[in-house]
């Protein structure tokens, strides 16, 4: 008897603990700018799928200029999209800030985002939005071709992501084949020039012996130590590496395929407002705050993207303008087809 | 002998019941995915050649890692706790060491060094060296409290020390490494961050990938189904190989410190083997954080931020590891000592979710938890209850294998002389069980703090453990910016590996006298 005393007395005490630290770690919490459970009602919660580092300070800007309490949680923009779509109408989420328009596009799909108001998101251009006015794009990024000068002249540079299959780049070219934005390419290639196109220009890919790395940031490094000399990228990454260790120390650029290429594709990244907030209002105007000038020069200076909003131009970075693009013509709703395009990538070899 | 086996008590059994109740909550959240559009949809993606492919793609990483790691695991053990090796305090922490570097650092430190190593061989080579010690902690803590008099008889018998290791001593030792390669095994299934920076298509890169692709929860959740199915016939296996041989010590329950091998002319390969090892698993992952803090300018230390995280980590991993082992003990106890239906159903339910990737897991608990328990969803409580249903076998093996090493003859003998079963169980079973409940905790402690994709999604929002940091950096390349928190979580993860250390030491002096 006196073990099982001792063992419930340990159980409860367990649970005690388990309950303080809970309210423990809560009140932490608290000291920051988020709040308890009874006061979750009053405020703003964000799920991002974009990193802290990128955009925790544009979101502490967010909440001043809201003038409500916000409370975010950083995670991946597919886990979230999935944590949402389990959570259904129960959630503590607001607003949804995703890193791609395909996890906005699954809940848009699932019935959980609200319609946004109009006048708001025509502040976009009509490519960056979705049609029926459930999400917005705040930021874009586009492909690119990564190159070392030292190893390729910029006259020698290849005009189009069909050139790739050339046999002088042999062993020369660095993808990433699990991230995102690479399969994002592949599906974009899919709808302008169809399957069998696709199918025969991976292959050609492959035959060329790309060197396959985990992440967009390898493949940049890799092209800038000059081990590869060229990489098929996203443009910010070569930013993101001259913030880390100065301009003077980098020596790759970046390549913008000419005339509609589909290796100049242009994604974004974009927000949702939840269906089942209780906090409309601030949705709304943490919305119309992510497209407004502030935000639009912080993506343009800090994270080195494309600002959607008309008249804002970096002050901080060497970046062509996102009109000078010649990005192919596309509508991002139609790269929803991801999972056909990861079925061939394995067929054919590429994963 | 069958009273004995007769009715566990229920101070066991509450317990267990509830720890196998947590266990299975994933199991129905699969069901329920898998089969919410019917059955049609789930028999397409089951019976897709890919999906079969898969299955032994992911099998054959398992059995080739769990190979490894028992040598490797096994090996180490007896040199360190058995030999007159110089230096064994240190070759003791190093030798576990490896357990507080997280899989996903250690790929990362590898694919930046060898940027081609790449594929199964770098996933196994690097999922062998992050977890040997699951099989090297039990059967060095089963070496030390293995009864030396087996051994003496055989040796007295003429038995070589050769002939006595392979007769006697790993038969000894079998329960333990058991226990550990089941977990090595059923760890590699359902790591997701090794394999996925080292780009080897296994399982669970696959399920991951689904989510990502599709959004569509059904593919996903039958592939979870299937990786359950193969969890479970593991699981009979390794328990069928357990065989029935007694492992309990005879004589006295006392410790008797063991006379240790000299190594002779064999100390120079001995200190050559553990060295490279160490080498390979410590030393090319520290050497890459200490590359990473020194160079590149994203390194300002937020120290602040690093000390809220830190102490999140130890909050939230303590209670993880408090209450696993506390539900896990009376599992593992009822396991060895009431050999029933209900005894072994309990502990095989409690690895059915074993090998399922921790987003399943956790999103198992997001859908339970905000229809169910809105109160703690989102809140710590959740987090220590995915805690408990991930890492809850890790605890079990290590009571089961100390559990089975005590004589069931001593608790007779205690019930003959009028002890109740509660008495029996405070005042025999456990305190011979300690050193097993002592590891379970320690290894469940070092595993939250290192557990990352269910901390992620079940964390109370605003809360940043070192994981959690360590993924926000890393996700954005700030490498040198992520070191001070991968350093400062190696760090604290080693300082439970260094108490169980001391402790054993401390056990084997006690032994002296």
């Amino acid at each position: 008897m006196l073990i099982s005393h001792r063992v419930t007395t340990a159980l409860s005490a367990a649970l005690l603990v388990a309950g303080l630290a809970a309210c423990g770690s809560d009140s932490d919490a608290d000291s920051g700018d988020t709040s308890t459970a009874s006061a979750a009602d009053e405020t703003l919660t964000i799920y991002s799928g974009r990193n802290e580092t990128l955009v925790g300070p544009l979101l502490e800007d967010l909440e001043e200029a809201v003038g409500t309490e916000v409370e975010v949680r950083y995670g991946d923009s597919a886990e979230l999209a999935a944590q949402l779509l389990e959570e259904g109408e129960r959630t503590e989420a607001d607003l949804f800030f995703s890193q791609d328009a395909g996890a906005l596009g699954a809940l848009s799909k699932a019935g959980l985002l609200a319609t946004l108001d109009e006048g708001i998101v025509e502040t976009a251009p009509e490519d960056y939005r979705a049609k029926d006015g459930s999400w917005v794009g705040v930021s874009a990024r586009s492909r690119v071709i990564i190159y070392n000068p030292d190893k390729v002249a910029e006259a020698d540079l290849p005009q189009s992501v069909y050139e790739l299959t050339d046999p002088k780049w042999k062993g020369q070219i660095g993808f990433a084949p699990t991230n995102a934005s690479f399969q994002a390419f592949v599906t974009g290639m899919r709808v302008l020039a169809g399957e069998d196109r696709t199918r025969e220009w991976l292959e050609g890919f492959k035959a060329n012996e790309p060197t396959a790395y985990e992440g967009n940031s390898n493949v940049r490094d890799a092209v800038n130590s000059g081990e590869i000399s060229l990489g098929l990228v996203n443009h910010y990454y070569l930013y993101e590496k001259i913030t880390e260790v100065g301009a003077e120390n980098v020596t790759a650029r970046n390549h913008y395929l000419p005339g509609g290429d589909p290796g100049a594709l242009v994604n974004v990244a974009g927000v949702g407002v939840l269906e089942g907030s209780d906090q409309a209002d601030a949705a709304a105007d943490a919305v119309e705050f992510l497209l407004g000038e502030q935000a639009q020069q912080y993506f343009a200076d800090v994270t080195a993207e494309y600002p959607v909003r008309e008249g804002i131009t970096t002050t901080k970075h060497d970046l062509p303008e996102l009109d000078s693009l010649q990005n192919p013509d596309i509508d991002l709703t139609e790269l929803d087809s991801l999972e056909q395009t990861l079925a061939l990538l394995d067929e054919v070899g590429l994963t | 002998m069958a009273r004995r086996h007769a009715r566990p008590p229920l101070v066991l059994l509450v317990p267990a019941l509830l720890a196998a109740a947590l266990a299975l909550l994933p199991l129905v959240y699969l069901g329920v995915r898998a089969l919410e559009r019917g059955w049609q949809p789930a028999a397409d993606v089951l019976l897709r050649e890919r999906t079969l492919r898969l299955v032994a793609r992911s099998l054959a990483l398992a059995g080739v890692v769990t190979a490894a790691c028992l040598v490797l695991g096994v090996s180490t053990a007896w040199l360190v706790v058995r030999t007159r090796l110089p230096g064994r305090r240190v070759w003791r922490v190093l030798a576990a060491l490896p357990l507080a570097i997280p899989s996903y650092v250690a790929a990362f430190a590898w694919i930046a060094a060898f940027p081609r190593l790449s594929g199964f061989l770098g996933a196994a080579l690097v999922l062998t060296v992050c977890s040997y010690p699951y099989v090297y902690l039990p059967v060095a803590a089963a070496l030390a409290r293995t009864d030396p008099a087996l051994e003496e008889v055989a040796r007295s018998l003429g038995r070589s020390q050769l002939s006595t290791f392979l007769t006697v001593t790993l038969r000894q030792v079998r329960p333990a490494a058991a226990a550990g390669g089941l977990l090595v095994a059923l760890y590699v299934l359902s790591d997701f961050g090794a394999v996925s920076i080292l780009r080897y298509d296994a399982f669970t890169r696959v399920i991951y990938t689904s989510y990502r692709a599709s959004f569509d929860r059904t593919p996903a959740a039958v592939l979870g189904c299937v990786l359950v199915v193969v969890t479970v016939l593991i699981v009979v296996a390794e328990n069928r190989s357990r065989g029935r041989a007694a492992q309990a010590r005879i004589g006295a329950g006392a410790a008797r410190r063991m006379a240790r091998v000299p190594l002779g002319r064999w100390t120079a390969p001995a200190l050559g083997w553990l060295g490279a090892l160490a080498a390979l698993a410590v030393g090319v992952p520290l050497a890459s954080l200490g590359y990473w803090l020194l160079s590149g300018r994203s390194g300002a230390v937020d120290v602040a931020a690093l000390v809220t995280a830190a102490g999140s980590t130890l909050s939230v991993s303590a209670l993880g590891a408090l209450a696993t082992i506390v539900l896990a003990t009376p599992v593992g106890v009822l396991a060895v000592r009431h050999r029933g239906r209900l005894g072994r159903a309990l502990e095989q339910s409690t690895y059915a979710g074993h090998a399922l990737p921790g987003i399943v897991v956790a999103l198992a608990l997001v859908f339970f938890g905000i229809r169910y328990a809105s109160p703690i969803y989102q809140r710590t409580p959740m987090l220590v209850v995915a805690y408990v249903v991930l890492f809850l076998p890790a605890a079990i093996g290590a009571v089961r294998a100390s559990v089975t090493q005590s004589p069931p003859a001593l608790e007779e003998m205690a019930r003959s002389l009028g002890r109740t079963p509660g008495g029996v169980l405070r005042s025999v079973t456990l305190p011979l069980a300690a050193p097993g409940i002592a590891a379970g905790a320690a290894l469940v402690f070092l595993t939250c703090m290192k557990e990352l994709p269910a901390t992620l999604l079940l964390r109370p929002t605003g809360m940043d453990t070192l994981a959690t940091e360590l993924w926000t950096q890393t996700s954005v390349a700030a490498y040198s910016a992520a070191a001070p928190y991968a350093a400062l979580l190696v760090g604290l993860a080693a300082a439970p590996t260094l108490l169980l250390g001391r402790w054993s030491d401390r056990l084997d002096a006690g032994g002296e006298g």
